[in-house]
């Protein structure tokens, strides 16, 4: 039977204003991680009773090790900031599917917007072949360093122009056209909508990792949403269970 | 010592142990048969079905509130058809008691869909009288005691299997609500079902469900929940299911002691699935330590 879990906490740094780097030994879900899977942390506190859930960044099985990079934008991530080596946290998952990788295909684009990145390094590592990355933030970037050790096409943009070319990952996709035959997004909604539309008029196959709030993180909830098609119809699919990762096909906007 | 003695019956039904799960939280059992062993539970309670399938509300649909959550999923299910298809046969294959939670925007949805379950292989029906009455003009059915007495009786007309009426707290007089259904055919009552509470992102001057409102649930709820129960078990004969708030054993004890025969445990599931066991290993040790050979002994004997 699955249970929580605990996770000692081996690295907990703030690599720029609001996001931090969490390393984890945890090695129950080090073994069963893939690639764009997340991880359920709960916080200390009482009265917030809901897990976080978290992207893997990095699965590192040999030393029983993950890596989170998270942003705090609330209550239960600004207490993990606060959390110190050492210090346990309780944790659930591995949960979700993840990225869908084919030895069939030798040319990947990989397309990350801001708190999106982290979840696409561990794919990057996996994938074989011809990988661009193109990397969009607001201001500071992250992990651009890691990503340029397993392929040298990382593309930046920012949108103050401070890093990178001053724009979107969209304006880097037309400044640098990639040979592709997959691409793989995680990000924004509205960017996830701009590389399918992106994708879609190229003609190229696209995996988006989704992200929406969520509750149980087991598929039991039905609160975090993605309108996907059916039949002639369609329904709401369950980020947690039936993705975060959706065929970009599948996904609908209109809402 | 001998180990307690958990069975309880409701309407007829008998149940290995006093805890269930609360609709809308426990999808059909599958999502957690990796958690925990369904066998355990002593009954599972589904998402409530309708009549067709329901898309349910789009937007944001989840705050986290201090010690609760609000949600305005809106009664996303597949419908009966495919419920009886994939979820009953799923249920089946455990020792535990099927109670299928029936949600309907009119009379005769609800109506229907007890219908269709007329020959299947369920143990009991629970109605969600919460849902908006569309025909007349939304209005919960569960608010006003004509209303329900008119629908449980139209209901328990039609079904075969023991009818639950499980009951919105969104109202004045809980006891006069649940003396309608108990008048009108109703073999059990369960409640509370959510109350109807609101979260405001001030950053962004929205609220922060797409829905605007949202059912409060979890331990925020228990100290209502708790006094609704009582005032029903005091309003009425027939078995009582509580539940709202309950995370632990201590908290299914107090619904007990406050007079009710089954208790359900809800959002507790979505902190920690393993909660329902959580709950039965606390409600069967305080039994050990007061020394009480049965469950049932301590239901309602709350000393005032």
């Amino acid at each position: 039977m699955k249970e929580r879990l605990t996770g000692i906490i081996k690295k907990n740094q703030q690599l720029v204003d609001g996001i931090f780097e969490m390393t984890l030994s945890v090695d129950t879900i080090s073994n069963e991680a893939t690639v764009g899977q997340f991880v359920n942390l709960y916080s200390i506190r009482k009265d917030l009773l809901l897990p976080r859930p978290i992207s893997i960044c990095e699965i590192d099985k040999e030393n029983g090790q993950i890596k989170l990079v998270y942003a705090v934008v609330g209550k239960g991530t600004a207490d993990f900031s606060q959390m110190q080596e050492g210090d346990s946290i309780q944790m659930m998952g591995p949960f979700g599917n993840g990225f869908t990788i084919s030895e069939d295909t030798k040319e990947h684009v990989v397309v990350g917007g801001g708190i999106g990145v982290p979840p696409l390094l561990e794919l990057v590592k996996r994938l074989k072949g011809d990988i661009s990355v193109y990397l969009g933030f607001r201001c500071d970037p992250i992990l651009v360093k890691e990503f340029r050790m397993y392929t040298d096409k990382v593309y930046v943009a920012t949108e103050d122009g401070s890093n990178g070319v001053k724009g979107n990952v969209i304006d880097l996709l037309h400044k640098h056209p990639p040979k592709a035959t997959m691409i793989y997004s995680c990000g924004p909604k509205p960017m996830l909508k701009a590389v399918a539309d992106w994708s879609k008029e190229k003609k190229i196959e696209a995996q988006l990792s989704m992200e929406e709030r969520m509750a149980c993180g087991i598929g039991a909830c039905l609160v975090c949403t993605c309108k996907s098609k059916k039949d002639d119809d369609w329904d709401y699919k369950r980020v947690c269970k039936d993705g975060p990762v959706f065929w970009r096909d599948e996904v609908m906007w209109d809402e | 010592m001998n180990r307690p003695d958990l069975k309880v019956n409701i309407a007829g039904v008998e149940l290995k142990n006093p805890v269930m799960t609360a609709s809308g939280t426990f999808g059909s059992g599958l999502e957690y048969g990796e958690y925990i062993d369904l066998n355990q539970l002593g009954a599972v309670v589904t998402k409530g079905v309708a009549s067709v399938p329901w898309k349910g509300n789009s937007g944001v649909r989840v705050a986290e509130t201090y010690g609760g959550m609000l949600n305005s999923v809106g009664l996303q299910n597949p419908g009966i058809e495919e419920f009886i298809k994939k979820d009953i046969p799923f249920l089946r294959k455990y020792d535990t008691k099927i109670v299928v939670n029936i949600a309907g925007k009119t009379l005769e949805e609800y109506c229907s869909v007890v219908e269709r379950l007329y020959d299947e292989d369920v143990d009991l029906l629970e109605l969600n009288i919460s849902c908006p009455n569309v025909k007349e003009g939304g209005v919960c059915f569960g608010t006003d005691t004509e209303m329900v007495s008119y629908v449980v009786k139209e209901v328990k007309k039609r079904a075969k299997q023991p009818l639950i009426v499980k009951l919105t707290p969104n109202v004045t007089d809980i006891a006069a609500i649940a003396k309608a259904a108990e008048a009108a055919g109703a073999d059990a009552i369960s409640l509370i079902n959510t109350l109807l509470g609101m979260a405001i992102d001030i950053y962004r001057r929205k609220p922060v469900l797409g829905n605007i409102v949202g059912g409060l649930s979890g331990p925020a709820i228990k100290p209502v929940a708790l006094r609704m129960v009582y005032q029903v078990a005091n309003a009425v004969k027939v078995p009582i299911i509580g539940m709202g708030g309950i995370i632990s054993g201590e908290d299914a004890v107090e619904f007990l002691l406050a007079g009710a025969t089954g208790i359900a445990v809800g959002t507790a599931n979505f902190v920690n699935p393993r909660a329902t066991m959580d709950v039965l290993e606390g409600v069967e040790e305080y039994l050990v330590k007061y020394n009480e050979d049965k469950v049932i002994d301590i239901i309602g004997t709350l000393n005032i």
